[in-house]
């Protein structure tokens, strides 16, 4: 297995050359990380290069890095990150490019390469507000029709902006500001690296 | 000459065939589809959002509300994820628990999908066949973890308790006289072990069954043959996984291809479909039946040989046994952090994929040491499935886009998470 990840870091290194920013291997899995600008370019090389081989798209999620280790993360605040699969070869590898504006984040579209791509884009264009330019069809998806903001962002909170009800006066359900506070239950908690000692015990 | 327009149509969200709340528009010409356009997110949960916000354990139970069909696996994917993450080894009695809990949960999901899919397009005894095998597996559920449905039976590191040593009888009552109950309480004299060997001994019998009633019969097929046909390319290249993807011929498994667990121990085969239509991954579905019950008895085989942990005995991670807790100090400190702060897990990402008996269900997390994921996304089969259902069907009958929802086999608390 392990000779097997070698073979797959050579291949991506042999395929991809300059194009990547980052290639780590950890646990087992691959992660490589492009520039916005060459984005598709090495999404079509892994898909295309008969040494690589990915054939489906697996999985494409955004992700929101800003509260990342409780703010000590520097980089871009956007992220998308693909799962690939090789049926040919049975391996797999993360591909992962960073949006270069926080504000507007903008990546490139993947559906050229995978259609597959279409709905999981659109969830990340949903929840994250990620822009996938080119996509044939950026609408939102999970989100109710008429949803305001992009919910699984950092800065939103969990119990939302708006909450639903039943008027009776008006004899329709509107929108209310929601009247619930938000509360934590468990804080979140980074211990130090071998705090417990995992491991050993 | 007339001037005809094509007819756009609301197909659902409350709609007996249409597995919960999907949402499809329509456009049609005549009764045959031109385009369907599935508005997905009635179900939408926020469940990885709820996750970044509670610690890994406390989360577990959210997962068997994924694909509440196939509650065990969701968990086996998460646990998975975690256990990658943390670098854990699972004691290999809980491994064959998972796997034999795996297969009963794939039976269970099949068995819903035969009868769903037979109601659907007009086959109803179905439905009353396959629900009294589903009650026996209910009850293996409840007693190994005291739920029916949502068990949030497995852990990071292994399952939450070994299998029990005696299987719940029933009580005789005003409708089940004594004599009816002993009969009913005749499978369930012995352990759990025993109970699903007796399962696993008739449940053959129940799938030739199922299979006289569907396999050769002239409706069946004049509803299922040629409908809804995917070409193994297209597929692929839409991200199909597990039987959409077997059903179109492509001999792909993850439990074969890249086994986890115990299952390179497994001796089983891969049903694989030929014409990619609806038919065909039903019968795949029915094949799949017979090899899970034949996997559920070589892991009874070998529970029965080899007592031993279930889960690890870092108390890190698992939590430690309710009579050393009363009796230890220390013991009595991890069981209080545990449930209380949980346990961190060092920074990094995993993606864990099982073979879900829809298709590939992956767990991706990314940790950046705390006691709680900071993103976690949940890859369900049915959503990449979904995706495929305009395609097709498209140049079908309305009536078809019926067989063919219930052939996808999707449920919505994975698809709108």
């Amino acid at each position: 297995m392990a000779g097997k990840l070698e073979q797959l870091k050579n291949n991506l290194e042999a395929a991809l050359g300059s194009r990547i920013v980052s290639l780590t291997q950890a646990l087992g899995e691959i992660t490589v990380v492009v520039s916005a600008v060459d984005y598709v370019a090495a999404a079509q090389a892994l898909h295309d290069d008969p040494r690589l081989a990915f054939a489906q798209l697996m999985d494409l999620c955004g992700v929101d890095y800003s509260a990342y280790g409780d703010g000590v993360w520097k980089g871009a605040r956007f992220a998308a990150t693909s799962q690939l699969l090789s049926l040919e070869h049975n391996w797999r590898v993360r591909l992962r490019v960073f949006a270069e504006d926080d504000g507007f984040p903008v990546v490139d579209t993947l559906t050229g390469i995978w259609p597959g791509a279409n709905w999981y884009e659109r969830e990340a264009f949903d929840l994250f507000g990620i822009m996938f330019s080119g996509h044939p069809d950026l609408r939102r998806i999970l989100t109710d029709y008429g949803f305001v903001g992009h919910p699984f962002r950092k800065d939103f909170p969990l119990s939302g902006q708006v909450e639903m009800r039943y008027d009776p006066q008006q004899k329709r359900v509107i929108y209310q500001p929601v009247s619930i506070e938000p509360r934590e239950i468990t804080p979140r908690i980074i211990r130090e690296e071998q705090y417990g000692d995992l491991g050993h015990g | 000459m007339a001037d005809i327009r094509n007819y756009t149509m609301n197909f659902g969200p409350q709609h007996p065939a249409a597995h919960g709340v999907l949402r499809l528009v329509l456009e049609l010409d005549g009764e045959v589809v031109v385009r369907a356009d599935p508005h997905i997110g009635m179900l939408h949960r926020a469940t990885e959002k709820l996750a970044e916000n509670k610690t890994y354990v406390q989360s577990l139970p959210y997962m068997d509300r994924l694909d509440y069909f196939s509650v065990m696996a969701n968990e086996h994917a998460y646990c998975m994820a975690i256990e990658r993450l943390l670098g854990i080894e699972v004691p290999e009695r809980a491994q064959y628990i998972r796997v034999m809990f795996d297969e009963i949960t794939r039976i269970l999901s099949h068995l819903l999908f035969l009868g769903a899919h037979g109601l659907d397009i007009g086959a109803m005894t179905m439905f009353l066949y396959t629900f009294r095998e589903r009650e026996d597996l209910f009850d293996v559920y409840e007693a190994v973890s005291g739920a029916r449905v949502h068990a949030a039976y497995y852990r990071p590191g292994g399952v939450y308790r070994d299998l029990p040593d005696v299987m719940p009888q029933y009580a005789a009552t005003k409708i089940h006289g004594a004599k009816a109950v002993a009969r009913l309480n005749d499978s369930r004299s012995g352990s759990l072990l025993d109970f699903i060997e007796d399962f696993t001994d008739r449940f053959p019998a129940n799938v030739d069954e199922y299979e006289a009633l569907l396999t050769d019969n002239r409706i069946w097929k004049q509803r299922t043959v040629g409908i809804g046909v995917i070409t193994p390319e297209r597929a692929i290249e839409l991200g199909f996984t597990g039987v959409m993807l077997r059903g179109s011929g492509v001999e792909w498994d993850l439990r074969k291809k890249q086994p986890y667990e115990v299952y390179d121990r497994m001796d089983f085969d891969i049903p694989v479909g030929v014409n990619g239509d609806t038919y065909d991954r039903y019968l795949v579905r029915v094949e799949e039946l017979r090899q899970s019950n034949r996997i559920i008895r070589q892991c009874i085989e070998w529970l029965r040989a080899n007592p031993g942990p279930v889960i690890v005995d870092n108390h890190k991670v698992a939590p430690p046994a309710r009579a050393d807790m009363k009796g230890g100090m220390e013991e009595l400190i991890h069981h209080f952090k545990l449930f209380t702060e949980g346990f961190c897990v060092p920074a990094g990402e995993a993606y864990a994929a099982v073979e879900h008996p829809k298709g590939e269900f992956g767990i991706y997390i990314v940790s950046d040491g705390a006691n709680k994921p900071y993103r976690v996304k949940i890859r369900g089969a049915g959503f990449a499935h979904l995706q495929g259902l305009s395609e097709m069907s498209r140049g079908h009958m309305i009536a078809d886009v019926v067989a063919i929802i219930g052939s996808l086999d999707f449920v919505f608390g994975e698809v709108d998470r």
